[in-house]
């Protein structure tokens, strides 16, 4: 195994990850050589053939992006509209799409936590085979799903592609009744995140720990999600936050540059390899948290920096029950407003918004001319911007792996890359492992 | 002696992965229905992959590259059943919205270099390329139609799917019509049921993410849209979005444009 000179693994097409994409690993003389993480998912192209539609068509088209998080593109793409349009979304209509994006961190972080990224540290290919061996645990799993599902269906019409978001607000409110029932679904679904959050610190972590910048939304008053201020952290744990900088700058910071091995951009932040996501809001806005959530986070493991990846399924878990949590007291202080969107009325300019999507910052940028016509978009999603910094870790989880045959370092660097929940079609494009031990 | 449960595989050409994640949303059916198939082949939800044959094989995407025309055709060759999900597959999706586009100019706007960039000019549904047995509409699917379709291609019978327009779900779910008693433009009457007239019911017009229904008179439409309030340009826009490549909504689009508009296409 370990007494060839040059050795190659290769990942062809990565599992349990949305979208495509495969890994390359080059090792010689028993160096990583090189770590290339190649998005082979043909562009789709949405940035150009944003240009020339309508200001309230990008809610509808951006959220075909991604299948899995549909709202964080309906929230960013509405808030950047706004933006340029000089309007702003505020009381019971910003609290119910709040509620609307509680719902989608509920469906996607339980759907990754319990159906991609479990099997692995149980050492199973799929929750399928979990599902024969504990069965109640993986209809749990989907029972939480379900309920972050049911949030979106009320408000959203749909799961997958809402339709009820528009400019301004929603066509359509929530009917009492139906909230009533939302109220009853989260008070077993709160039961379901806390058992979440209890039984993924019982996983046994691989150790790995990494160094690179952290990027993620700080808010005035609250865990991010659907706003804050973009706030970079350098790799070193105990450094004080470098920068933050208003939204509107997004792009003087984060800059994306291409390379040849794959069809999504790869970006950095002020120069720096930098990670967004779980670990970096955590390390940016863990005290904005309730304090018996961060006691939680404390009791499984997770210092005030989490530096280990894989233990992002344990803050995965924790923003379940946050955003279960956030739900409940959105629908407690919920009263109808008085009507379902607030008019915004097209005007020239350039609008900005960034969300924190579950699997990390998702910024917007839309220029718009005076009738209200797309000139330009910008999109720069999550899984561009870790990208690299997935690589990174590759690379120094493989030279450490060495000793490791082929098949067990490949499910090893799969675990890995899906601690980051990579949305491939996101990066508007994921993933195939080749390893060339050479 | 048991016999052998039925091979089930899930396959993705370019898409947002949102219809496969429909199979997923089936939570509550889905362990059932993984007690009576065999995922053998299902990538967004396991790494075992195993070989064909397959019993029935689900589709989600478009065709959009090189690689992709061999893999469908491998894929056909492989499965006794081939089923396509969603718009993407059957229509080409929103990515067909580049077909007719200078592909140059479409790659300079979001890469520097395209040079590296594998694509196809066009993005075309899967039937432009195999026989498919029977495709399933919408963007994305609804999860009742997908496990109709699936029970359905198990038992060997024809799926339930109904190819009417929006316009009867609305009238069987008492949902007033956005049209008659708002004004509101909406593509209902020549767009196939499935969804259950969502967006109607959220007090908003039909977009047609399920594509047209069965022999549908998008001309007999034209004037009512236009009464609505919608200028030529954006009747165009509203046929060309998610299922822009299916063919009563392409010939509407063009239907939709003025002569002197048409010539400066």
């Amino acid at each position: 195994m370990t007494h060839r000179s040059h050795r190659l693994l290769s990942v062809r097409s990565l599992a349990r990850v949305e979208g495509e994409g495969a890994m390359h690993i080059r090792v010689r003389d028993g160096e990583v050589e090189s770590v290339k993480l190649s998005i082979y998912e043909p562009p789709r192209f949405f940035e150009a053939l944003l240009r020339g539609r309508r200001y309230d068509e990008p809610v509808d088209i951006t959220a075909r992006i991604c299948g899995i998080c549909p709202v964080a593109y309906q929230m960013t793409a509405c808030q950047a509209v706004e933006d340029a349009c000089g309007v702003t979304v505020d009381g019971q209509l910003a609290a119910l799409r709040r509620l609307l994006y509680c719902g989608e961190w509920i469906e996607s972080h339980t759907l990754h936590i319990y159906l991609l990224h479990a099997p692995d540290f149980l050492g199973l290919p799929d929750a399928l085979s979990l599902a024969r061996t504990d069965r109640a645990l993986v209809e749990r799993g989907l029972r939480l799903k379900q309920a972050g599902n049911q949030i979106m269906e009320v408000l959203g019409g749909r799961a997958v592609h809402p339709v009820n978001v528009r400019l301004g607000g929603f066509h359509r409110l929530p009917e009492a009744a139906e909230l009533d029932r939302l109220a009853r679904l989260l008070r077993t679904a709160r039961r379901d995140a806390e058992e979440t959050v209890a039984w993924t610190a019982t996983l046994d972590f691989p150790d790995l720990h990494v160094r690179h910048a952290l990027l993620a939304l700080r808010a005035a008053d609250s865990y991010p999600l659907d706003g804050g201020v973009p706030t970079l952290h350098g790799a070193l744990p105990d450094a004080p936050a470098l920068t933050s900088f208003p939204v509107g700058e997004f792009e003087r910071h984060v800059v994306e540059a291409q390379v040849p091995h794959s069809t999504a951009l790869q970006a950095s932040a002020d120069g720096l390899r930098h990670l967004t996501g779980p670990l970096a809001r955590w390390r940016t806005a863990a005290d904005r948290l309730p304090v018996e959530l961060r006691d939680l986070g404390a009791a499984a493991g997770l210092g005030e920096v989490c530096d280990n990846p894989f233990r992002s399924i344990v803050i995965r878990a924790i923003e379940v029950l946050w955003a279960v949590r956030e739900a409940q007291r959105l629908l407690e202080a919920y009263e109808p407003p008085p009507r379902p969107a607030v008019p915004v009325p097209p005007r020239a300019g350039v609008g900005h918004a960034a969300t924190e999507a579950p699997r990390g910052l998702l910024y917007h940028r839309y220029e718009l001319a005076a009738d209200g016509t797309v000139v330009t978009a910008d999109i720069v999603p999550p899984t561009a911007q870790n990208q690299a910094a997935i690589e990174a870790d590759l690379r120094e989880f493989v030279q450490q792996r060495l000793h490791l045959d082929d098949a067990e370092l490949t499910r090893q660097c799969e675990q890995a890359i899906r601690n980051y929940d990579p949305c491939i079609s996101c990066a508007t494009h994921f993933l195939d492992l080749t390893v060339e031990r050479g | 002696m048991s016999t052998p449960r039925p091979r089930l595989a899930v396959w993705k050409f370019s898409s947002c992965d949102g219809c496969q994640l429909t199979l997923l949303d089936c939570e509550e059916d889905l362990l059932p229905l993984a007690d009576r198939v065999d995922v053998a082949y299902f990538l967004e939800a396991s790494r075992a992959a195993g070989p064909g044959p397959y019993d029935l094989s689900l589709v989600e995407g478009s065709i959009a590259a090189q690689a992709d025309v061999e893999r469908i055709h491998e894929i056909r060759a492989q499965s006794r059943a081939l089923v396509t999900i969603g718009a993407c597959a059957t229509a080409g999706g929103i990515q067909a919205l580049r077909n007719g586009r200078d592909l140059d100019e479409l790659l300079s706007t979001v890469y520097a270099d395209p040079a590296y960039i594998d694509t196809l000019a066009t993005s075309t549904p899967i039937a432009a390329h195999v026989p498919v047995d029977f495709e399933l509409r919408g963007c994305p699917i609804d999860k009742r139609q997908l496990l109709e379709v699936v029970s359905a291609f198990l038992a060997g019978r024809k799926p339930d799917i109904p190819d009417h327009s929006v316009c009867f779900e609305c009238k069987r779910r008492g949902v007033t019509c956005v049209t008659v008693a708002h004004g509101t433009p909406c593509l209902g009457p020549v767009t196939q049921a499935g969804c259950g007239a969502l967006c109607p019911a959220f007090a908003r017009g039909c977009f047609g993410c399920f594509g047209p229904s069965a022999s549908p008179n998008t001309r007999a439409l034209l004037p009512l849209l236009h009464a609505d309030g919608l200028p030529e340009h954006d009747v165009v826009r509203l046929y060309r979005t998610f299922n822009a490549e299916a063919p009563a909504f392409r010939d509407a689009a063009g239907d939709a444009l003025s002569p002197d508009e048409e010539d400066r296409r």
